[in-house]
């Protein structure tokens, strides 16, 4: 099986996130990492590498599964990709071009698409797209339906878990879905793409053996023409939205804390409550 | 004035509140038309429902054809719609499906997406202007969509719905479903319990647990209950298998702005308050007298919610009546 996996470089949710002056997220003043709800979607792709390596029926080529990360996003993104090698995936593949600043979900979509058609290029189809279900900075969740839009591929989106079995010469694939409503099963055969909650189930640790086979792994840079987009096509001018103004939120003003002493936390609970006309 | 489309979001024809919110909206932006995709012997009742609330044209498009498969055909039969009614802006629903059709729409249409809008205003005839909270609601941002058919996800509780009465034109609309649409199957389905108290989402309280009720959410129902509120979690109550996931506050759960928000053994980590921050009031209640959460506080009590809680409870009850 061929399968790319989609990590975002993201900046750290504990820093001082912040726009620059054009209303782009500074992601280079802030310290960045691999957006960790992606380690969900990299631990899934690793535990369906390993499910197919061992499935007696459909091992077809489960020695050959190859798992790729793929990250679009600045020079310092290669951060991200290197935590995803670690971990176990096999290759890498940053899409690194200044054109690409400031795109929104459209335009990173479109990079990520034309990305994907090139690694399918090099002989063997792309079996499977995995994806995080946000990126925890934008955190629109919109890039794996778009993907799946872009690629006309199922998109098999938001498991909680996942299962996989080989069927004829290819794979089926389904997930539960807890929607608003209703949680439901969806099926689909690959080729899809397929994104995952953080109820997928733990990310694996990158260990030692791990770290060091990582430095020997491959990773490409591909720019823009790599990958056959006009710059004209993606980036902040091109975006298919405008971001017209940004705020910080004011600080909240610090309340009033009491400490509980044989029932006087309830009171002073009650009162406060009452006071603002909530009993 | 322009149509503005309106995707109905709905449980089996029963529509649910965001449709009324997204209505009021459409009202300010041009004339509101509700695009119901269900079962067409559900029309009536549907019809009848967003008429309330202002909408002047109803789309109904039977989904016996679709309604096994997954988001695919619900973008394909919009995209058909912007195309026949070049409408002014397309409104849905905020949560994820409603979020993954507007991307696929996005694209089909090569029109600009904006998610997850709290406020979206007429703006000065370019086209609407939204408001969205974003980074764990620590900065506002103001937008707009600058190419095609702006297409604008809305969360819950962004509009007070106002009963304003609709013409309500009713018209089949037949869209041609591709068969690529119809590959990612929806193979079972589980209604999800209703809990008999309000949606999380939709709620003015809300009486949410973390750790610290060390697995016993009895408290914190009996809280909930007594002020009338919906029961949220952390996502540590959740991880623990305390407590189901559909009832996570945070980043990777909910995200709500009700009126009061009571935190009981919570300590207020950074992915908690993404979900929570933009509450109008804010309580807690915990043992750890340095637990982040209390930074939020408009009052907090020092304290153990095993104690604090039942007898807050019962003083409400007792003041009930």
């Amino acid at each position: 099986m061929n399968i790319v996996v989609c990590v975002k470089y993201v900046p750290d949710a504990s820093a001082d996130r912040h726009f620059e002056d054009d209303f782009t997220v500074d992601r280079v003043g802030v310290d960045g990492l691999l957006s960790e709800l992606d380690e969900y979607a990299i631990e899934q792709s690793l535990q369906i590498k390993e499910k197919s390596a061992s499935d007696e029926n459909g091992g077809a080529d489960g020695d050959g599964t190859v798992v790729t990360a793929l990250c679009v996003g600045p020079e310092k993104a290669t951060d991200a990709i290197r935590k995803a090698l670690q971990m176990g995936v096999d290759k890498g593949v940053h899409v690194v071009d200044d054109a690409i600043a400031g795109s929104d979900a459209v335009g990173t979509s479109r990079v990520l698409a034309a990305a994907v058609e090139k690694i399918a290029s090099g002989g063997q189809r792309v079996d499977l797209v995995v994806c995080g279900m946000a990126s925890t900075d934008a955190a629109m969740s919109v890039v794996p339906a778009m993907l799946a839009e872009r690629l006309d591929l199922p998109q098999v989106t938001l498991g909680s878990v996942v299962e996989s079995q080989a069927s004829g010469d290819s794979w089926e694939f389904r997930i539960k879905r807890d929607g608003d409503t209703a949680t439901e099963v969806i099926g689909a055969t690959a080729p899809l793409v397929l994104s995952v909650t953080d109820q997928s189930g733990e990310a694996r640790y990158p260990s030692f053996k791990g770290i060091m086979a990582a430095k020997k792994k491959p990773l490409e840079t591909w720019s823009l023409s790599d990958i056959g987009v006009d710059a004209g096509e993606v980036g902040l001018e091109q975006a298919w939205t405008r971001v017209e103004a940004t705020e910080a939120r004011p600080p909240r003003t610090a309340g009033e804390i009491v400490t509980d002493e044989n029932g006087s936390g309830a009171e002073a609970l009650v009162g406060f409550l009452a006071s603002k006309k909530f009993i | 004035m322009s149509e503005i489309l309106v995707l109905v979001d709905h449980v089996d024809g029963a529509v649910r509140k965001p449709t009324h919110e997204l209505l009021t909206i459409a009202r300010r932006l041009g004339e509101p038309s509700a695009v119901f995709i269900g079962a067409a012997g559900k029309a009536d009742g549907v019809v009848e429902a967003v008429k309330r609330y202002g909408a002047e044209k109803v789309y109904v498009v039977d989904d016996v054809e679709i309604k096994g498969y997954l988001v695919a055909p619900k973008a394909e039969v919009l995209a058909q719609l912007v195309e026949k009614a070049t409408p002014g802006a397309v409104l849905i629903s905020s949560s994820g499906e409603g979020k993954e059709i507007a991307g696929r729409l996005a694209i089909k249409t090569g029109s600009g997406l904006i998610t997850d809008a709290t406020d979206v205003q007429p703006g000065d005839g370019q086209g609407p202007v939204t408001t969205q909270s974003v980074f764990a609601g620590s900065y506002t941002v103001q937008a707009k969509v600058t190419r095609g058919t702006p297409i604008i996800t809305v969360k819950p509780n962004a509009a007070t719905p106002e009963e304003v009465e609709g013409a309500a034109a009713t018209e089949e609309f037949a869209a041609s479903i591709s068969e690529s649409a119809r590959k990612a199957k929806i193979v079972a389905s589980q209604p999800r319990k209703a809990s008999g108290r309000p949606e999380l989402n939709e709620a003015a309280i809300v009486v949410s647990g973390g750790r610290g009720t060390g697995g016993d959410f009895s408290e914190v129902e009996g809280l909930a209950d007594a002020l009338g509120a919906a029961v949220g979690a952390s996502r540590a109550a959740v991880d623990s298998g305390w407590i189901p996931h559909a009832f996570q506050i945070g980043q990777t759960g909910k995200t709500v702005s009700p009126q009061l928000y009571v935190a009981s053994g919570i300590s207020g980590a950074i992915q908690h308050r993404a979900g929570m921050q933009t509450s109008k009031t804010i309580v807690a209640v915990n043992k750890d007298d340095e637990a982040p959460i209390f930074e939020l506080v408009d009052f907090g009590v020092v304290g153990d919610l095993h104690t604090v809680l039942p007898a807050a409870t019962e003083e409400i009850n007792k003041r009930k009546g």
